[in-house]
């Protein structure tokens, strides 16, 4: 914020009479060039974008009709199909959260500077963190799909590897804000490096570790659960199914179970972590 | 965050924690019992590493002859990420101060909250799946399910942020006798308004990583050609759209990297 003065002549009114400006020209203009470079962006999608407007035009119709075929929900599918497939899904969170861990943890000592002292290796770890945040847990599951072929299988390792970036991040930034003293005074003390990381690191990590640990597990759950529209396991392969075979009344049951899940799954993390932090 | 700190009774160095011990070995146990429900082999694993290397030594070189094909796609995830992020901010904005609780009476914040939770509850490519349905394949599908996806990430912080204003100046300005409306636009708006603008940004960001994916299930953008280059097996045509991803991810990351530090 500046503030620029408005007539500077010689009567003693004059600071009273100050004109006080938010943002100085610079600023006024990078402003507008944002706000036009905004709007052109929209008039550019608005205008090239391909819409079928007689899509748009039964949409309502179309509407009406999912809803009505969606209800009432068949909820005599959940104990023959849905309940094992959501279980499923559970395991590969909770299962690709804990490889991920594993992964992330030497990626994370290796990014850490005040642990690994050595430039490259912070880059190398850097690399591989952002290489796995940027590919998108489905992307990832086609890729384990075309590895592993389809199964859960590849649904943990898609889990895994999309949480090995998010995981290692937050954890080598955990690890760069320690408090150095107790390191430094088990070292002084003749500590072994294994001793030094479970005595001094572990304790100060400890509550960023579980809380991780709980918001990507949370995070696993909602993802694990669209990973079988690819073939990677889980409740997508019977929502894939059931869309394919246009049981909208099934479909709606498994919406319902996933959005339960999703929410107790939420509760759950808030919970433990007000008893663990 | 700061460690536990010891009792001050009692002061045992390195005292166990039988509490989370107990907590680690039941998470173990559960892990373990998992793992043998969904039959993940070592033999399987073994086989999967020499699949793997013949996947990837077939993801190169990367083909980029069909790049029209690819810039398309792009192109159009690109406007998928744009009209829905500026469609999921214009709803936001009410919803958001309808769910603030400071604000809105309860029994408006209250439904709008849970509205705006199912919003955030539900995968965008759970909720594309659905509009494809409704509103038949191609971009509008994709544009509809990230709004939906904006709106429960924009409207709850909006939410959060609307709650955390000062009272003061409302107060202020409604012992003006100014009309509702009024209140919002001069006390409650210029609060928060900084604050929204990083929402939209942010969520112009995470827009565009999914816009690259919803159109797997046919919802328009690269993702479809993404999935239909899967499904041939035309896997050094995958990398080369992996690597356009990734570097418009990455592009998008700088550019937005700056328009924040420009607007502060």
């Amino acid at each position: 914020m500046s503030a620029t003065t408005g007539n500077p002549s010689g009567d003693t009114l004059a600071p009273l009479r100050r004109q006080w400006i938010r943002h100085s020209p610079a600023e006024r203009l990078t402003r507008w060039l944002m706000f036009l470079a905004v709007v052109a962006a929209v008039v550019w999608a608005v205008r090239t974008i391909d819409i079928i407007p007689e899509f748009l035009a039964d949409a309502p119709e179309q509407m009406a009709d999912l809803v009505l075929r969606m209800w009432p929900p068949d909820l005599a599918a959940y104990p023959t199909t849905i309940h094992a497939a959501l279980v499923e899904t559970l395991h590969i969170a909770s299962l690709g959260t804990a490889f991920g861990f594993l992964m992330a943890l030497p990626l994370a000592l290796m990014a850490a500077r005040n642990i690994c002292r050595i430039p490259a290796l912070n880059a190398l770890a850097q690399v591989g963190l952002v290489a796995s945040r940027s590919v998108n847990s489905l992307v990832w599951a086609l890729i384990f799909v075309a590895v592993f072929g389809p199964g859960a299988a590849a649904g943990v390792f898609a889990i895994a590897f999309r949480s090995i970036g998010f995981v290692g991040k937050l954890l080598a930034e955990a690890l760069e804000e320690m408090n150095p003293g107790p390191r430094e005074a088990l070292r002084a003390a003749g500590a072994p490096w294994g001793a030094e990381m479970l005595k001094a690191v572990w304790p100060q990590i400890r509550p960023a570790f579980w809380g991780v640990a709980l918001f990507r597990w949370d995070i696993n759950v909602r993802e694990s659960a669209v990973l079988g529209l690819v073939g990677a396991g889980g409740i997508g392969v019977v929502l894939e199914d059931a869309i394919n075979f246009f049981q909208w009344d099934q479909v709606a049951t498994i919406l319902l179970a996933i959005l339960a899940v999703v929410l107790v799954a939420e509760i759950v993390v808030t919970r433990v972590r007000a008893r663990l932090l | 965050m700061s460690g536990s700190n010891p009792p001050a009774g009692r002061r045992a160095p390195f005292a166990t924690d039988w509490g989370m011990r107990i907590f680690g070995i039941l998470i173990i146990a559960y892990l373990a019992y998992a793992s043998t429900q969904l039959d993940l082999g070592l033999g399987r694993f073994i086989n999967g590493l020499g699949e793997g290397g013949r996947f990837i030594a077939r993801l190169f070189p990367p083909n980029f002859e069909r790049w029209e094909l690819l810039l398309e796609g792009l192109l159009e995830s690109i406007q998928i990420a744009v009209l829905a992020t500026v469609g999921g901010i214009i709803l936001s904005l009410p919803l958001g101060l309808m769910a603030a609780r400071n604000i809105a009476p309860w029994w408006v914040s209250g439904p709008t909250r849970a509205f705006i939770a199912v919003c955030r509850s539900l995968h965008y490519v759970i909720v594309a799946i659905i509009f494809v349905k409704a509103l038949g394949f191609g971009a509008l599908a994709g544009i509809a399910a990230l709004i939906i996806a904006s709106i429960g990430f924009v409207a709850k912080l909006f939410a959060e942020a609307v709650e955390e204003i000062s009272m003061k100046q409302v107060e202020a300005v409604r012992s003006t006798g100014a009309s509702g409306m009024a209140v919002l636009l001069y006390a409650v708006l210029p609060q928060v308004a900084s604050r929204f603008v990083g929402f939209g940004l942010y969520q112009l960001d995470s827009n565009l990583r999914n816009s690259t994916l919803v159109g797997v299930v046919g919802a328009g953008g690269i993702g479809g050609t993404l999935f239909a280059a899967f499904k041939r097996f035309d896997y050094d045509f995958v990398s080369a759209i992996l690597i356009a991803i990734i570097a418009l991810i990455l592009l998008a990351e700088l550019v937005s990297g700056r328009i924040r530090a420009a607007m502060r």
